[in-house]
C-alpha cells in the first residue's frame, strides 16, 4: 500500500498531467463509456441532436455532465476521463488531437502550433511540481549533462481554459 | 523454420493517418515526415517479410474501460479498421496469420506469458499508421499481420522489462514454428509526446535520441527504466515507448542499426523510426521481386 501511495505521489508531482490510474478509471467509467459510444455514427448523431438527454444514459455526476457539455477537456480528465476516450468527443465535434491539446494548454491554436513547430514544450522546468525531480534521473534515456535552453514553462496552473 | 529477421519501430501518430487519408502527404509540413520514411519503405520492400508481428496499443477502439488486457494477441483471420470517431480509416482490412498467432500464444503461455487471445478485434491507427509508413497505401497489405495489443491506457502498463521478456518469448515461439517464414517485428508508438492536460505539447529530443542509441547497444539497461521516467521526461503518452522493448526483445542481443529517422513534430508528437537487423543472418535482398515467396525462401535456404 505504501508503495502504491508513493507511485501516486510521484504521478501527482508531474505538472499539468492527470495520470489515468485505477481510481480515475473507476471515477470516469461513465464519461469513458459515453465517449466509446461515439464510435458509432448513429450515436454521434443522437448525441449532437440532444446532448444533455443523450448523456443521461451514462450515469455521470452533475459535474461530469457539465464538463462534457462545456467541453472542458481538462476537467473531464480530472474527473476520470481518459484522453484516448475524450478524443472521440473531440472527433465528433470535428476536432483533432492537436486542437484538443492546444485547448488543454490554454494556448491559442496558432500559438500552440507555433510552439510545436519550434520543437514543442521543453521538459526543462516541466518535470516536477515539487522541484524534487528537476534534473533527469540517472536511469533516464537522456544523459544527465543534457541541458537545453530552458523555455519558461507555459504550463497553466488553472484547471482549464475554454475557447 | 520461421525466423525473425529484423525489428522496425515507428511512431503511430493519428495525424499521419489523417494526412494520408486526406491526401496531404505532399504538403511541406507532412513532406518532412513522409520523406523520412522513404528509405524504410525501400528497406522493407527489399526485405519482403512473410509475416509482420505488430506490437501496438489500442486507443479505446477494440477495448474500452470494460476490458483492459495487458497483452492481447490477435489470432483472427482478419482485423477490421475501427471507427475512431471519424469513420473507419480507408485502409485495407488487416489479414492475420491465425496458425502462427496461435502457435505464439501457446508457446508464450506455456513459457509464463498469459496472453489474452483475441479472435475478434478491430484495429485502430496504432496499427494501421505504421503499416502505411512501412508499406505506403496499397490496395491490400503485402503480408499477413499478427497484432499484439499492449495496454498503455490505464496505469500501470506492463514494465519495460516485461515487454522485453515478451519479445524473448515471441522469439522462442517463432523459432519452433515449422514453416519457413521470414518475420519482421514492429514496435510502435512514441516517441516523446503528451496530448493530455496543461503540459500537452511536451517534446524531449535528447531523451528520444538517447533512447534510440541505447535500444541498439544497451537494450536490457534501457528496458529497466521505470514508468515514471518516461512520463516525466517523455510526456504522459511517451509511455508508449515501452512497446519498443517487445520488438527489441524479439531480436538477437547483437543487432545492426540499418536506418534511423527522427523529426519533430507531427501534430503533437516527436516521430522516430529505427530498423534493427539481426547481425548473424541479415535480411538478404530478394533476388527477384516477382517470384513467389516460396521460391525466394528456398533460394535463400540453399544459399
Amino acid at each position: 500500500m505504501a508503495r502504491a501511495k508513493s507511485k501516486t505521489e510521484e504521478y501527482e508531482d508531474i505538472p499539468g498531467t492527470f495520470v489515468f490510474n485505477a481510481e480515475r478509471s473507476r471515477q470516469g467509467y461513465g464519461i469513458n463509456m459515453f465517449c466509446m459510444s461515439l464510435m458509432k455514427d448513429e450515436n454521434r448523431k443522437a448525441f449532437k441532436a440532444n446532448e444533455a438527454g443523450y448523456l443521461k444514459k451514462f450515469n455521470l455526476t452533475p459535474e461530469q455532465t457539465d464538463a462534457v457539455l462545456k467541453r472542458d477537456y481538462n476537467l473531464m480528465l480530472e474527473l476520470g476521463g481518459n484522453i484516448y476516450f475524450t478524443a472521440k468527443l473531440g472527433a465528433t465535434d470535428g476536432h483533432s488531437f492537436r486542437h484538443l491539446a492546444a485547448e488543454m494548454t490554454g494556448a491559442t491554436q496558432d500559438d500552440y502550433a507555433k510552439m510545436m513547430l519550434e520543437g514543442g514544450r521543453s521538459v526543462e522546468g516541466n518535470r516536477s511540481k515539487s522541484g524534487k525531480y528537476d534534473k533527469p534521473a540517472k536511469n533516464a534515456a537522456a544523459k544527465p549533462k543534457a541541458k537545453a535552453a530552458a523555455k519558461s514553462p507555459k504550463t497553466s496552473k488553472s484547471s482549464s481554459k475554454r475557447k | 523454420m520461421a525466423k525473425i529477421i529484423a525489428g522496425f519501430a515507428s511512431s503511430h501518430v493519428p495525424a499521419i493517418g489523417a494526412a494520408i487519408d486526406n491526401k496531404q502527404t505532399h504538403d511541406p509540413y507532412w513532406q518532412r515526415v513522409f520523406s523520412g520514411f522513404e528509405k524504410a519503405k525501400k528497406w522493407i520492400a527489399d526485405a519482403r517479410p512473410d509475416v509482420v508481428i505488430a506490437v501496438y496499443n489500442d486507443h479505446a477502439s477494440a477495448f474500452s474501460v470494460e476490458l483492459i488486457p495487458t497483452f492481447a494477441i490477435g489470432c483472427a483471420a482478419e482485423f477490421q479498421p475501427a471507427d475512431e470517431g471519424w469513420g473507419p480509416r480507408p485502409v485495407p482490412v488487416v489479414m492475420g496469420h491465425p496458425q502462427l498467432a496461435s502457435h505464439i500464444a501457446t508457446s508464450a503461455i506455456l513459457d509464463g506469458f498469459d496472453l489474452t487471445i483475441a479472435n475478434k478485434m478491430e484495429v485502430d491507427h496504432g496499427l494501421t499508421v505504421p503499416l502505411n509508413l512501412a508499406f505506403g497505401s496499397p490496395s491490400a497489405w503485402p503480408c499477413p499481420v499478427i497484432p499484439i495489443a499492449v495496454n498503455v491506457v490505464q496505469y500501470p502498463p506492463p514494465t519495460g522489462k516485461r515487454c522485453f521478456d515478451l519479445g524473448r518469448a515471441i522469439r522462442k515461439a517463432v523459432a519452433s514454428y515449422p514453416e519457413d517464414l521470414r518475420i519482421v517485428v514492429f514496435g510502435t508508438g512514441g516517441m516523446s509526446h503528451q496530448i493530455s492536460g496543461p503540459r500537452a505539447g511536451l517534446i524531449n529530443s535528447k531523451f528520444d535520441k538517447a533512447f534510440l542509441d541505447r535500444l541498439t547497444r544497451d537494450p536490457k539497461g534501457l528496458a529497466a527504466m521505470p514508468h515514471i521516467e518516461y512520463m516525466r521526461e517523455a510526456g504522459a503518452e511517451g509511455i508508449e515507448l515501452v512497446m519498443w522493448h517487445v520488438m527489441r526483445g524479439a531480436l538477437d542481443d547483437k543487432v545492426k542499426e540499418v536506418y534511423r529517422f527522427y523529426t519533430v513534430p507531427a501534430s503533437n508528437t516527436a516521430v522516430g523510426n529505427i530498423i534493427l537487423e539481426n547481425v548473424a543472418k541479415p535480411a538478404k535482398k530478394a533476388a527477384a521481386k516477382k517470384s513467389p515467396p516460396k521460391k525466394a525462401k528456398s533460394l535463400r535456404k540453399a544459399a
